[in-house]
């Protein structure tokens, strides 16, 4: 285990410290002692720039489940450490912001921070993994920490609802994922990525080949909030402030962009690769801010243009494949697209995450996020304000701010579309120019309500909770950092272009032998994309002049169509129908539950023993029967049939015992000490448990005793043909050797125990253990509820 | 459940400490002779029933307050506990360790992780037995 490792898992450790911290100070905010371990793991990783920025990498790994190939590999490249300098940087910056958000006596923080350290745990797990099934383990943690914060508020309705939603799209989609990783593995024969990379080649032209490289968009588009699967992140926006900025726009909502630029050099090559990416990219692109603009909610505004942002930086990464059917990949012709979207990715962290931060203060201190009761709040926080300004001109593209860099190198990928002449871009592929600069317009409406409607025009004191004033020092620190930077990298973008977004390119885009060199420049002279912009801005201030005019065209969309009620109605469908399925077969009936268990094992395991003709009756190896063995076997038989004629529950039970005790003997007899011990102490509490069940029921009358019935009879019979069936068959049928001499081998020689069995339990089949304890507790856990909650009313537990 | 039984109550108060003390024996002795954190556990709490069957719920809340939920996921983190031990020195999940000791008073020791991870099997087979017994006890 190597620093690195350590690095990734020191979130959680912290995770388990907080609940105490929280207990012992309640005088300080917990967040102060999150704080630290953020910027102490962002000063780690920038210690990794001197070797990715050389588009070198560093490998570290320990095996952790060695036989299935699943190591914890921890590989850190140019794309890698971006995304992690994010997460640590980000998460530094927001935890700050948190301390003066959240109030330390109101709020229940030791569960905020624990979330929080877990979600930023797995999201340095996922972007640092190579391999795929540490990295899917880690991915669905994210999803599960993002499900937790949404809902932290778990007492409004809408949490709830938003934080359902979150984990039933993310985790569908991280489900088919997974079908998409085992597909590669099935190809490959191995889950570090590396190694897939390296065999990319030849899996092209297999037949999983495609259906892999769907499942794994289909984790990344529903990860990533692409359209159609978009829904969920305005949804998302119930959770507190800082972590709608932290997760659902600078972060989390990435992954599946991550994970795109880290499969890119596995599937790029191929068609779909491109046009899905880019179709759903450049259509996410458009819808999300054309959404945007009939927002009401700040928040919503945000995240519509969240959504549609990421739809941006899909479509880049989409179009910039194309760059590898072009000898020129190096004159970085047509790999602007690539560039655009890593530095698009680094520009969108810094100017969304100060916009959240700024809508989080204007909510907190006004009491509202509704821009129909905001306005006129320039003069109570002027600060604030001016960071809304550098915020929004930067998203809508303008200068002097880096998103207009960016937003012109954007320009500058989707115009070079027009001279591909791969895969039918030639007819179709005028449409992403043009769809860019339409979403491009509606997103400079947005920028536009976003600061103009919450800070100019008329204050309406009346329809505010609080008397608005400038938000406390602690809470602007974090914003304004991220400011400064959208104006530093504005101003001088090439200080980040060598140093992070070169080698993240070439992690995206593995050219051998070659060093990517990227320049950034303000000024191209009159370019397509100069004029692009200029129009934009005109037309947009044109628009957002006469929103009120054409804002009737939203009510033109059908709400039937919407895929909200679409998602609402799926859902609840499939709870009735799961309900009415399960209501038809689980009625409430144990002795029912008993036979379809028990017919379907008879079933099974009869047709399994005469289609594969398995039934083998050999006495040749078995030694004589003993005549104690025979008086212990009539026992048994005798008290179990006993057991069917007593009229008394208690004899019933004292017989039952007695079946159990000679099992034990019987254990004894064949040396099997273990065995007897355990037997024996089973049977004794057992019969403990079942006096104790027993005293809760009533006596048995005679006419209550149950008839005889044919059909339990000849399930019970069945059951023991079977068993019995299948115990010659087993004992006669040597299909391999047995595992025992291993065992008789190794036990002292590895495990230096001379018990067998335990050494087996512990040791040798320890994970079976682990899980076996487990089922143990969840089951006792079982009891506990259906016991003392008693869900379903007056009906006493009278199934037991 | 409310018995008065002083044969039964006298027996309890001598045999109930036997039981504990053989249970711990036997949950030591396991890596060598029959026995181990199962068998262990689940003699431990038959000692627990025989003082709730010969006293009451009352009486075994008074002499063990324990909260058997606690235990439970106190011995799941020993037996998860264990096997992450060992990724901290860069091999497998799970993988045990063992060492032999010479202590003065004690003797010849040998010391294996597997103890512990049995430790984690012993205390969840305690703590599900007795929540299952105690919840359903409890119930009327």
């Amino acid at each position: 285990m190597s620093l690195l490792h350590l690095a990734i898992i020191s979130p959680f450790l912290l995770a388990i410290l907080v609940p105490i911290v929280y207990k012992l100070f309640k005088q300080i905010h917990t967040g102060w002692f999150v704080l630290p371990l953020p910027i102490l793991l962002f000063s780690y990783f920038i210690s990794y720039l001197s070797i990715t920025s050389n588009q070198q990498s560093v490998t570290n790994s320990f095996s952790w489940i060695p036989s299935l190939g699943i190591d914890f590999t921890a590989k850190i490249d140019g794309l890698g450490l971006l995304f992690a300098l994010l997460i640590t940087g980000i998460g530094a910056l927001v935890v700050l912001y948190s301390i003066y958000y959240l109030d330390k006596k109101k709020e229940k923080l030791n569960n905020f921070y624990v979330y929080l350290l877990l979600f930023m745990g797995a999201m340095l797990g996922v972007v640092l993994s190579d391999n795929l099934i540490v990295l899917y383990t880690f991915w669905e943690l994210t999803s599960f920490s993002s499900f937790l914060l949404i809902g932290y508020w778990y007492h409004r309705e809408k949490s709830r609802y938003g934080a359902q939603k979150s984990m039933i799209i993310t985790v569908f989609g991280g489900l088919s994922m997974l079908g998409g990783i085992i597909l590669l593995y099935l190809m490959t024969g191995t889950f570090s990525i590396s190694e897939i990379i390296a065999q990319s080649d030849e899996i092209f032209s297999h037949s999983l080949f495609v259906p892999a490289l769907l499942c794994i968009l289909l984790g990344a588009f529903t990860k990533s909030a692409q359209f159609p699967f978009h829904i969920w992140l305005p949804d998302a926006m119930e959770a507190p402030t800082p972590v709608s900025a932290y997760l659902h726009s600078a972060t989390m909502v990435k992954a599946g962009i991550y994970l795109i630029a880290r499969m890119s050099p596995v599937f790029a090559e191929h068609s779909l690769w491109l046009w899905l990416i880019a179709g759903f990219g450049i259509t996410t692109l458009f819808w999300g801010s054309f959404s945007a603009v009939k927002q009401t909610d700040l928040k919503a505004i945000l995240a519509f243009s969240t959504v549609s942002q990421l739809g941006m930086i899909m479509s880049l990464l989409g179009i910039g494949a194309a760059a590898l059917h072009f000898e020129t990949v190096e004159d970085g012709y047509f790999t602007v697209a690539t560039t655009a979207a890593v530095f698009h990715l680094i520009n969108h962290a810094t100017f969304k995450g100060s916009l959240f931060m700024v809508a989080g203060i204007v909510d907190h201190e006004t009491g509202t996020r509704d821009i129909r009761k905001l306005g006129g709040l320039m003069n109570f926080m002027p600060i604030t304000f001016t960071l809304a300004i550098i915020g929004t001109f930067a998203m809508a593209g303008l200068p002097p701010f880096n998103g207009f860099l960016s937003k012109e190198m954007f320009f500058t990928g989707m115009v070079r579309v027009l001279e591909m002449d791969i895969f039918n871009l030639d007819t179709w592929g005028f449409l992403f120019p043009v769809l860019a600069w339409v979403a491009s317009v509606f997103t400079f409406i947005y920028s536009m309500i976003i600061v103009f409607k919450t800070f100019t025009g008329k204050f309406q004191p009346e329809q505010l909770e609080k008397k608005p004033h400038e938000a406390p020092i602690g809470m602007l620190i974090s914003p304004i950092i991220l400011a400064s930077l959208v104006i530093i990298i504005g101003f001088f973008p090439n200080i980040i272009s060598n140093t992070l977004i070169s080698p993240a390119q070439a992690a995206i885009m593995p050219a051998e032998g070659y060093v990517y060199d990227t320049h950034i420049s303000f000024w191209h002279g009159f370019t397509p994309e100069l004029f692009m912009t200029l129009g934009v801005i005109t037309l947009g201030i044109l628009l957002f002049a006469t929103l009120p005019k054409w804002k009737g065209v939203y009510g033109l969309f059908p709400e039937k169509l919407a895929l909200n009620r679409f998602y609402d109605s799926g859902l609840s469908g499939i709870q009735q129908g799961a309900h009415g399925f399960t209501r038809w077969y689980m009625n409430g009936s144990i002795r029912n539950y008993l036979v379809y268990i028990f017919t379907f094992f008879i079933v099974i395991l009869l047709s399994t023993l005469f289609i594969k003709n398995a039934f083998k009756f050999d006495a040749s190896n078995v030694s004589a029967i003993k005549f104690s063995e025979i008086v212990l076997a009539l026992v048994i038989a005798v008290a179990s049939i006993t057991i069917l004629f007593v009229k008394s529950r208690l004899t019933s039970i004292i017989l039952l015992g007695a079946v159990g005790y000679t099992v034990a003997l019987f254990f004894v007899i064949f040396r099997a000490p273990d065995l007897a011990l355990t037997q024996l102490v089973i049977e004794t509490i057992s019969v403990a448990l079942f006096l104790l069940c027993f005293y809760h029921l009533p006596q048995i009358k005679d006419e209550e005793r149950m008839p005889f019935k044919a059909t339990n009879a000849v399930i019970s019979i069945g059951v023991g043909l079977v068993v019995t069936l299948i115990a010659f068959s087993a004992h006669s049928n040597k299909l391999f050797d047995s595992i025992s001499q291993y065992y008789i081998e190794n036990t002292y020689e590895k495990a230096a125990g001379k018990n067998m069995v335990n050494v087996i339990l512990v040791d040798f089949r320890g994970f079976d253990t682990m899980f076996e304890i487990t089922v143990l507790a969840i089951a006792a856990l079982g009891i506990f509820g259906m016991i003392k909650l008693r869900l379903g009313g007056g009906k006493k537990n009278e199934n037991k | 459940m409310k018995t008065n039984d002083i044969i039964l109550q006298t027996a309890t108060k001598v045999v109930l400490f036997i039981i504990v003390l053989f249970s711990v024996y036997i949950f030591f002795a396991g890596h060598y002779t029959p026995g181990g954190g199962f068998v262990g556990g689940l003699l431990t709490s038959g000692a627990i029933i025989l003082l709730l069957l010969a006293f009451d719920m009352k009486t075994v809340d008074k002499i063990l307050p324990v909260n058997f939920m606690y235990m439970i996921a106190t011995g799941l983190l020993f037996a998860i506990g264990t096997g992450a031990g060992g990724l901290l020195f860069n091999v497998p999940f799970l993988t045990h360790a063992f060492t032999d000791v010479d202590l003065p008073i004690l003797g010849h020791l040998s010391l294996h992780t597997a103890a512990l991870f049995d430790l984690g099997v012993f205390l969840v087979v305690v703590g599900v037995t007795m929540i299952i017994i105690k919840t359903i006890g409890e119930d009327d």
